[in-house]
């Protein structure tokens, strides 16, 4: 029977990235003094998982490679290692390595051997050159065929039931492996009736192989598991005759090594065709939705009874409106258990930054304690495999940029040790994850410099904290020179922010000078469903997504002001909003230009607020977002498109964006911020 | 058909030796570690035991040795699945009750023909 091997390696590499992930971190963990047995133990186990799983599907190199770890740590678990910082960097060395091997083989590209043996070098030197001796050791037993056979004389323990083991069975086997078998039961120990323990064993056999190619491996191989428990003598029989047979443990070997070659070959085609992305999914996750598809079933055969009914008459409409409530009841709540398929917690992007700050710190000689709270905040795992990227960017930013040097936190009266703390939750249909450290703060002085140099602002320009803190996320304006030189990735703050809103999210920075920053990202739980608020203008509608709405409202024409250069702003409390005509901007024909004929919806997106003017509100209800850069191209100010109840397509408007394009429309007449103009 | 338990907290492993077992018409019950299968073990009957050494929660060892406390488990065939290199483990887990081994790395044929071995 054979089995093709390779549908368990998607689940192999899976299971190993995974045990990547947890050797790391439990590296990390170690080196902070934390020798914990349990621990060292949790290391071992990934590393011998892996080796186990690579030794069975055929990636030898894995496997040898894994062997000498899983010896370093075995003897770390043993207590016969100390746990040096150097035996930690040297294995966290290897779990790279490791992780670079497995992305090689599952690509099918080439593993870096040079790598591979520079790593296998270290680890052997930490071991003291000690040989893995012990695997052939065992394996030098004899393995010729004596001309007539064997006898073997097999006299188990009195226990040897107690292990499960059958003496019938061994015969058996010893049976199929000989022409012939002659076996002489001794019942000579055998006690009388009463005396008898029927959980014991005592007999003794004395076994005759004849023919057969038997060597006595194969005969030590049939009592392995039991040559503890009994007396084995083997010897061969009186040679009568001249025997010549093959020897069979190499054609054994033969077949023995052709599964593994075959699994090799394979290997060297490329695996893209099976290159699925998978999720796991919590069983209860599976059962709520079961139990939702269940009660539609139910819902959808009471509504189908109205159907068939030829009587219909005015009575039923009563039933039929509860039934289609019903019915969007249980839409609604199975399009949020089939959400929360996707949802995974946000530790998958979090369990990276241990070892990056480590890196990091030693890089930049300075000393950060990382701090992660939230990590079970669940988020949907588009969104968490693209927020991992510059997630990175703004915690290597914290503290690359953020974090002072030890010596000059102590002479500003801090601890030596700077602080990074990662944060998630949820507020509102929103997850917000925290970047925030207690650095320097960023160099206002600087950044506003750096702006005018780049004519992002105007000489003259009076701008409020916030704003310049903002500008760090303007294209065109490079970290690099922002508060240090050490930078050299190439991506900036533009790009972050960009990836982001992308992901129909937005990004925020607060700073204090002297206590430190904090970056605030906040993203949608999903990118697949929105909350939308339909409005009206002219002939269409256009979706405002709720989360960005502070409220809406009639306008009163003696709050309305005019700014120099066209400009409207909206006094509403003692903040002036900026007014955006929606028709404006997308050259559309409205039912009235006049403003008090209309409604304004305030809305707010990175801290800004704008006031859009629209015909007419129109309703709310869940949206599901198409993309319009699959299906036609980007548009600035839109972030998709939906598909409404009649059939009709609405526009999705994108606030960060739409407050961008308006000032850009506007060029540098206005300024807008958080807390409106200073009046 | 026999009724096999097969223990491992590699899914890969797992999935390989259920879907080897199930193939040749085996049925296969599957546990992560020590303590689900002997929750699972005490709550039907199995024919057969196959166990990895090293799980998180509860290990192989200490399984088998619990299990070979509970008198319907008194003579079922318990195996390890071990790495070559450890024979204290083989050992020990010989004294806490395990019938033997199948040495790891092993392809399913191997796995196919210890079972019928053992289960006759």
């Amino acid at each position: 029977m054979s089995i093709d091997l390779e549908q368990f390696h998607e689940t192999f590499f899976e299971e190993s990235f995974e045990g990547l992930d947890i050797m790391e971190s439990g590296l990390l963990e170690l080196e902070q003094g934390d020798v914990d047995l349990e621990n060292i133990n949790t290391i071992f186990r990934s590393a011998h998982s892996i080796k186990g799983g690579s030794g069975t599907f055929g990636f030898t190199a894995v496997a040898e490679f894994t062997h000498d770890m899983e010896t370093l740590l075995d003897q770390m678990r043993n207590g016969e290692r100390q746990v040096s910082a150097s035996v930690v960097d040297t294995l966290l060395g290897c779990v790279d390595v490791l992780r670079s091997m497995l992305n090689a083989i599952k690509d099918g590209s080439e593993i870096d051997a040079d790598n591979v043996a520079d790593m296998t070098n270290a680890l052997k030197g930490i071991l003291g050159g000690e040989s893995n001796s012990e695997d052939t050791a065992e394996e030098s037993t004899s393995s010729t065929v004596p001309a007539k056979g064997w006898s073997v004389l097999f006299k188990p323990e009195l226990d040897i039931m107690k292990t499960g083991n059958d003496t019938v069975r061994l015969l058996r086997e010893l049976n199929s492996l000989a022409d012939r078998v002659e076996v002489l039961v001794d019942n000579e120990s055998l006690p009388t009736l009463d005396d008898i323990d029927p959980e014991e064993c005592y007999q003794s056999w004395n076994i005759n192989l004849i023919g057969g190619d038997v060597t006595e491996d194969d005969i030590i191989e049939v009592f392995a598991w039991v040559d503890d428990e009994c007396e084995l003598k083997i010897t061969a029989l009186a040679d009568e005759e001249n025997y010549t047979g093959v020897d069979r443990r190499d054609e054994e070997r033969r077949e023995s090594a052709a599964p593994d070659r075959r699994a090799i070959e394979r290997r060297n085609k490329p695996a893209k065709a099976t290159e699925s992305s998978s999720i796991r999914v919590n069983i209860s996750k599976v059962d709520e939705l079961i139990n939702m598809v269940g009660e539609l079933v139910i819902t959808q055969s009471m509504l189908s009874q109205f159907g068939e009914d030829e009587n219909f008459n005015e009575t039923h409409i009563e039933r039929l409106k509860d039934g289609l409530t019903q019915l969007e009841t249980h839409t609604r709540e199975l399009q949020e258990s089939v959400m929360r398929i996707r949802m995974m917690p946000i530790s998958f992007a979090f369990q990276r930054f241990p070892r990056l700050v480590h890196d990091l710190s030693s890089q930049f000689e300075k000393k950060i304690e990382l701090i992660m709270t939230g990590e079970t905040t669940e988020l949907d795992k588009t969104v968490l495999e693209k927020i991992g990227d510059p997630l990175v960017h703004l915690v290597r930013n914290s503290l690359d940029h953020g974090i002072e040097a030890p010596d000059v936190r102590v002479q500003n009266g801090k601890s030596e040790t700077g602080m990074i703390e990662l944060s998630a939750y949820h507020q509102g249909g929103n997850i917000v994850i925290e970047i925030k450290d207690d650095g320097a703060g960023l160099n206002k002085a600087k950044i506003l410099e750096k702006a005018k140099q780049n004519g992002l602002v105007n000489q003259d320009d009076r701008l409020s904290d916030d704003q310049i803190y903002d500008l760090v996320f303007r294209p065109g304006f490079s970290t690099a020179d922002v508060v240090s030189d050490v930078s050299g990735r190439g991506v900036g703050m533009d790009v972050v922010r960009r990836n982001i809103r992308e992901l129909g999210g937005m990004v925020e920075v607060k700073s204090t000078p002297g206590k430190g920053s904090v970056f605030t990202i906040r993203l949608p739980l999903t990118l697949a469903i929105l909350d939308g608020q339909l409005v009206g203008i002219g002939e269409e509608t256009y979706i405002l997504p709720v989360i960005s709405i502070i409220e809406s409202l009639q306008v009163k024409p003696e709050c309305i002001n005019e700014v120099a250069g066209n400009a409207e702003v909206y006094r509403l409390r003692d903040e002036y909003i900026p007014i955006v005509r929606l028709y404006q901007i997308f050259g559309i024909e409205p039912k009235s230009a006049v403003l008090d004929e209309g409604l304004l919806v305030v809305v707010e997106a990175e801290g800004k607020k704008i006031a859009v003017f629209v015909d007419e509100l129109l309703g709310q209800q869940q949206v599901v977002i198409k993309s319009l850069k699959t299906n036609f191209k980007k548009v600035e100010g839109l972030s998709g498109a939906t598909i409404l109840g009649d059939g009709t397509v609405a526009l999705i408007i994108d606030i960060a964006e739409l407050i961008d394009l308006y000032q850009k429309d506007m060029a540098s007449v206005v300024s807008i911020k958080g807390g409106g103009l200073a009046a | 058909m026999a009724n096999i338990l097969a223990v491992d907290d590699s899914s890969s492993m797992r999935q390989m030796v259920a879907f080897t077992l199930k193939g040749a018409g085996y049925q296969v019950v599957e546990a992560a570690d020590g303590q689900e299968a002997l929750n699972k073990a005490k709550s039907q009957s199995f024919d057969l035991i196959i166990t990895d050494v090293n799980m998180p929660i509860m290990d192989g060892i200490t399984f088998i040795k619990n299990l070979r406390g509970e008198a319907n488990y008194k003579f079922t065939p318990m195996l390890m699945l071990t790495t070559e290199s450890s024979s204290d483990k083989k050992a020990a887990g010989k004294a806490a009750g395990a019938t033997g081994w199948i040495v790891k790395p092993f392809n399913p044929d191997q796995l196919l023909n210890t079972v019928k071995k053992v289960l006759g």
